[in-house]
């Protein structure tokens, strides 16, 4: 006898509120610069949704955020954390540090620990000491960069001329190998206090200045096509 | 004894948090509970469907198409149902996705262009706006779990600046000169992209309107910096006859 199916609960297809927009992002710290890059491809499945939807936003002239993952939470989290960024610069007449919008993050996104927010998260910029960071957020916690054991020089910083020829690289090879990395490559920069960086970034083409406070620190972005297909 | 400030009763300056209660937490629901509330369905699945908008961008504006069919499942129930919808002066929306949602949306944009005429402040919204709006309506609906089953385009110009989003049931937006829901989004975009990516500033309304025609069947809203123009329903000029040479496909009984 084959079995019963019960006709008491209606059997429901579950709304799914989630998607994968695709894309990468990266970031690289510097002894005194931090770099934030990524794609600009948005898709799902095999489909384009557009070639051109940045997913690196400059939160402060210290602090680069770049969010990866289901785009529409994305967009929504870095509306949210920006509008704790405003709130902040209203009580303390001053802009966040990178370290505590770190912890921000980390405990906006616990906040969703039973809903959450279906994104990557990378931080970059410059610590109040004028040290390049980087933070790496899962969807729900963080991790600082590395930073070297008391006494010991690791990890090794490396220079910005080396570090931008490997970000533009990183990202024509991931262009190569993956669907849906592509279209466009947005880098963020942030230089520290009086960097010596600098001058590497005179010669660069196209390069664009977004700082937008005078307390020393820099930011600029590059654009770079990425292929198409 | 109640740990919650807020069900302390009302400070005496409302001004002064007094019991420090920023930011408001949740009250707890000590009300009687709908009876009802296990009763409610949520969309889980759309019903009378429509599919394809495509809209393109051209010198002077934007331009947007969408058939006149609402499916019911694989039947074509309704055959003159109207999917471009404008708003204000500046604005159209078009609509794949249920049918019944989207007509609660426009009930949402009417009520909108009301409270926006009403405040007679001088400004109108323009088709920045009325996606921002959407975009906030379908992602506070996605993250309740209870979802409006539509993916739109806004299209529009307003002070000089053309305006071209995507909008859907998720609350995922994005721009670009060339967008299409649904089959549109597979079949005409690759075509609609060859044609116009590069071109945006450079199509005359005639060159748009024959790139649009030739991916579509229909209704076509052109939106310039003189307003909002809407087709009536058209019939295309379809060859179906090599139907008939394939098996399965055409009036053969075998």
């Amino acid at each position: 006898m084959p079995a019963m199916v019960s006709a008491a609960q209606p059997v429901q297809r579950s709304f799914n509120p989630y998607t994968e927009n695709g894309g990468t992002i990266l970031a690289i710290a510097g002894a005194d610069f931090s770099v934030i890059a990524g794609d600009t491809r948005q898709s799902e499945g095999y489909s384009i949704q557009t070639r051109y939807a940045p997913k690196v936003f400059r939160l402060t002239d210290k602090a680069v955020l770049a969010v990866n993952g289901f785009a529409a939470d994305g967009n929504m989290f870095v509306k949210k954390v920006r509008q704790r960024l405003e709130w902040y610069r209203h009580a303390h007449a001053k802009d966040m540090p990178i370290r505590a919008i770190a912890r921000l993050i980390q405990t906006m996104l616990y906040a969703r620990r039973f809903f959450p927010f279906y994104v990557y998260n990378i931080l970059g910029g410059i610590e109040e000491d004028g040290t390049g960071a980087v933070y790496s957020f899962d969807l729900l916690i963080y991790f600082k960069n590395q930073t070297p054991a008391p006494g010991t020089a690791f990890p090794k910083h490396l220079p910005l001329s080396t570090v931008l020829p490997l970000v533009i690289d990183s990202f024509t090879s991931a262009t190569e190998r993956h669907i849906e990395v592509g279209d466009g490559l947005e880098i963020y920069i942030v230089l520290s206090k009086g960097s010596t960086a600098l001058q590497s970034l005179q010669t660069i083409r196209g390069i664009q200045e977004l700082t937008a406070t005078n307390d020393g620190e820099r930011v600029f972005v590059i654009r770079r096509e990425l292929k198409k297909d | 004894m109640d740990h919650f400030p807020t069900n302390w009763g009302r400070p005496r300056n409302d001004a002064f948090d007094a019991y420090g209660t920023y930011p408001i937490h949740q009250r707890p629901q000590n009300g009687p509970k709908d009876a009802f509330v296990d009763g409610v369905q949520r969309t889980q699945q759309p019903i009378v469907t429509g599919t394809s908008v495509l809209a393109i961008k051209f010198k002077d504006g934007i331009m947007m198409a969408a058939d006149t069919l609402a499916s019911y499942g694989s039947l074509a129930r309704f055959k003159d149902v109207q999917r471009l919808f404008p708003v204000g002066d500046n604005t159209v929306i078009g609509a794949g996705g249920d049918m019944s949602d989207f007509q609660h949306i426009q009930t949402l944009l009417d009520g909108l262009t009301i409270d926006e005429f009403t405040a007679q402040d001088g400004h109108t919204l323009g088709p920045a706006e009325i996606h921002e709006y959407l975009a906030q309506v379908m992602y506070a609906r996605r993250s309740k779990m209870n979802p409006l089953w539509n993916a739109l385009l806004v299209g529009g110009v307003k002070d000089g600046k053309k305006f071209l989003a995507f909008v859907d049931l998720l609350g995922t937006t994005y721009s670009a000169s060339t967008l299409a829901t649904g089959y549109g989004a597979h079949i005409a975009q690759p075509l609609l992209r060859k044609a116009v990516e590069g071109y945006e500033n450079v199509l005359t309304e005639e060159q748009a309107l024959k790139i649009i025609e030739t991916n579509m069947k229909y209704q076509v809203a052109i939106i310039t910096e003189e307003g909002v123009r809407i087709s009536e329903s058209k019939t295309l000029d379809t060859h179906w006859s090599f139907a008939e040479g394939i098996r399965g496909y055409g009036a053969q009984a075998q």
